[in-house]
């Protein structure tokens, strides 16, 4: 009988458990890595359509994607295409940390069904508890919103997390992004007040005001460096 | 212990009599987070009975091998393992549910109901008994789950499963969705209010 109190048991006994474990773990995540990856890249088409009011199963996103977004580029601060980068492989978050002149700007071209021209241009911020993200779509002439879609990552159901309903992104449709040809985004204030200067405003969330503060202020920061490529639209 | 009990008893009596919620008093925590909707405390609940019944069919499989000092340790890594493959099998085949659990999956790993069920239940008993304890704790708390999620979401946005229940013409006559039910502290009161719907019921378990 071995003594099961013994340090070599107890050594011998934890080193074989977590390699069985690792490996087991190693295995699960190997094995479903593709599909993963595959869901991932469904979800950011599925997140991107839903900016221009396309709603879309996970069967069919990949074609529909294919088929509404036409075109999708990079460009820089100064609203110039940077050649040789896919807009689709951009990470956001990243960007959004740099300098402005260094950013890589990813835009989405998507043309609807009735032939009218979007601009769909990604959004990364912080909420509360952990990164928030969005989709803003423009129409040809880059000062109206179109669509809007937020997705968070942690935030509290039924507070911060409600910026994913519709009662919330609607509200942003129709809003203007320049005002007497000052470049102003979109802001959002609590309910009831309105921003200092005259820019467009959406109602905040009851109970979500640091999440509602952390989805303006994403508006703010990440559509500030398209305002030279937004301009050239409007040309 | 097993011997005493019947394998029935050991699935049923979760259920009302030793419900790991409303009278252990075990995985509260969870029960204030997942419930602001009915959704997510479902989902919640099926993952919780999946993870507790492997990881008390696994663990008291086991149970004769792992050195007592350390037993703690070797339960961790058996929860933590289940979770994580849990949250890969959703991530891969259930996108959409795994992103609206977020981390709460992750937080599996400290419902104190696991470790409760580990180390009073699997590490003596045979796996059989040890499954079926497994199950009948998760479907105990997943009935908990269920009922604050279903008040939570019913008096405090006037959905069920996220299909508007409460009809406009309620709305039109000046009735308004209670804000605070979404907020966590609504989850211990309906959690407390159950506690004592219960006890009345089940005068046995009042103390004196």
């Amino acid at each position: 009988m071995i003594n099961k109190q013994s340090n070599v048991y107890t050594i011998v006994y934890i080193t074989v458990m977590v390699v069985i474990v690792g490996a087991a773990l190693a295995f699960t995540a190997m094995s479903l890595k593709d599909r993963q990856l595959e869901n991932a890249d469904a979800d950011k088409m599925k997140q991107i359509l839903q900016s221009v009011h396309i709603t879309t199963e996970r069967a069919t996103v990949v074609d529909e994607f294919h088929r509404y977004i036409t075109s999708s580029m990079v460009v820089n601060d100064k609203g110039a295409t940077i050649d040789g980068v896919d807009a689709f492989s951009v990470n956001v978050a990243q960007e959004a940390k740099k300098n402005d002149a260094d950013r890589l700007l990813p835009v989405y071209v998507c043309t609807l069904d009735d032939g009218e021209q979007k601009h769909i241009i990604p959004l990364a911020g912080m909420g509360l508890w952990g990164p928030i993200w969005g989709y803003v779509a423009l129409d040809a002439d880059g000062t109206t919103v179109y669509g809007a879609f937020f997705d968070h990552q942690g935030e509290t159901p039924g507070l911060g997390a409600e910026i994913t309903k519709p009662q919330f992104t609607d509200q942003f449709d129709g809003k203007q992004m320049f005002k007497d040809g000052t470049f102003l985004p979109v802001s959002v204030v609590k309910k009831g007040q309105a921003p200092s200067d005259t820019r467009d405003y959406v109602d905040g969330i009851s109970g979500g005001t640091i999440t509602s503060k952390g989805v303006s202020d994403m508006l703010d920061d990440c559509l500030r460096p398209y305002k030279a490529y937004l301009e050239s639209l409007s040309k | 212990m097993a011997e005493k009990t019947s394998n029935k008893e050991i699935f049923f009596n979760p259920f009302s009599k030793d419900n790991p919620v409303v009278v252990q008093v075990l995985g509260i925590c969870s029960c204030l987070a997942v419930t602001a909707k009915l959704e997510p405390a479902l989902v919640m609940g099926i993952s919780v009975i999946a993870v507790l019944a492997f990881s008390n069919v696994i663990i008291s499989l086991i149970r004769n091998t792992i050195p007592t000092n350390i037993r703690i340790i070797v339960q961790l890594v058996v929860v933590a393992a289940l979770v994580i493959i849990v949250n890969q099998l959703l991530l891969a085949f259930a996108y959409d549910v795994s992103k609206q659990l977020s981390v709460f999956i992750g937080l599996i790993i400290t419902n104190c109901i696991l470790m409760g069920r580990l180390e009073a239940f699997a590490m003596g008993n045979k796996p059989w008994p040890s499954f079926l304890d497994g199950v009948g704790n998760g479907i105990g708390y997943t009935i908990i789950l269920v009922i604050v999620g279903f008040f939570r979401e019913l008096l405090g946005s006037g959905t069920l499963l996220g299909y508007q229940v409460v009809p406009q013409s309620f709305y039109d006559a000046g009735y308004a969705n209670n804000g605070l039910m979404i907020l966590p502290p609504m989850a211990l009161i309906v959690v407390a209010c159950i506690i004592w719907v219960h006890r009345s019921i089940n005068k046995d378990l009042q103390e004196k």
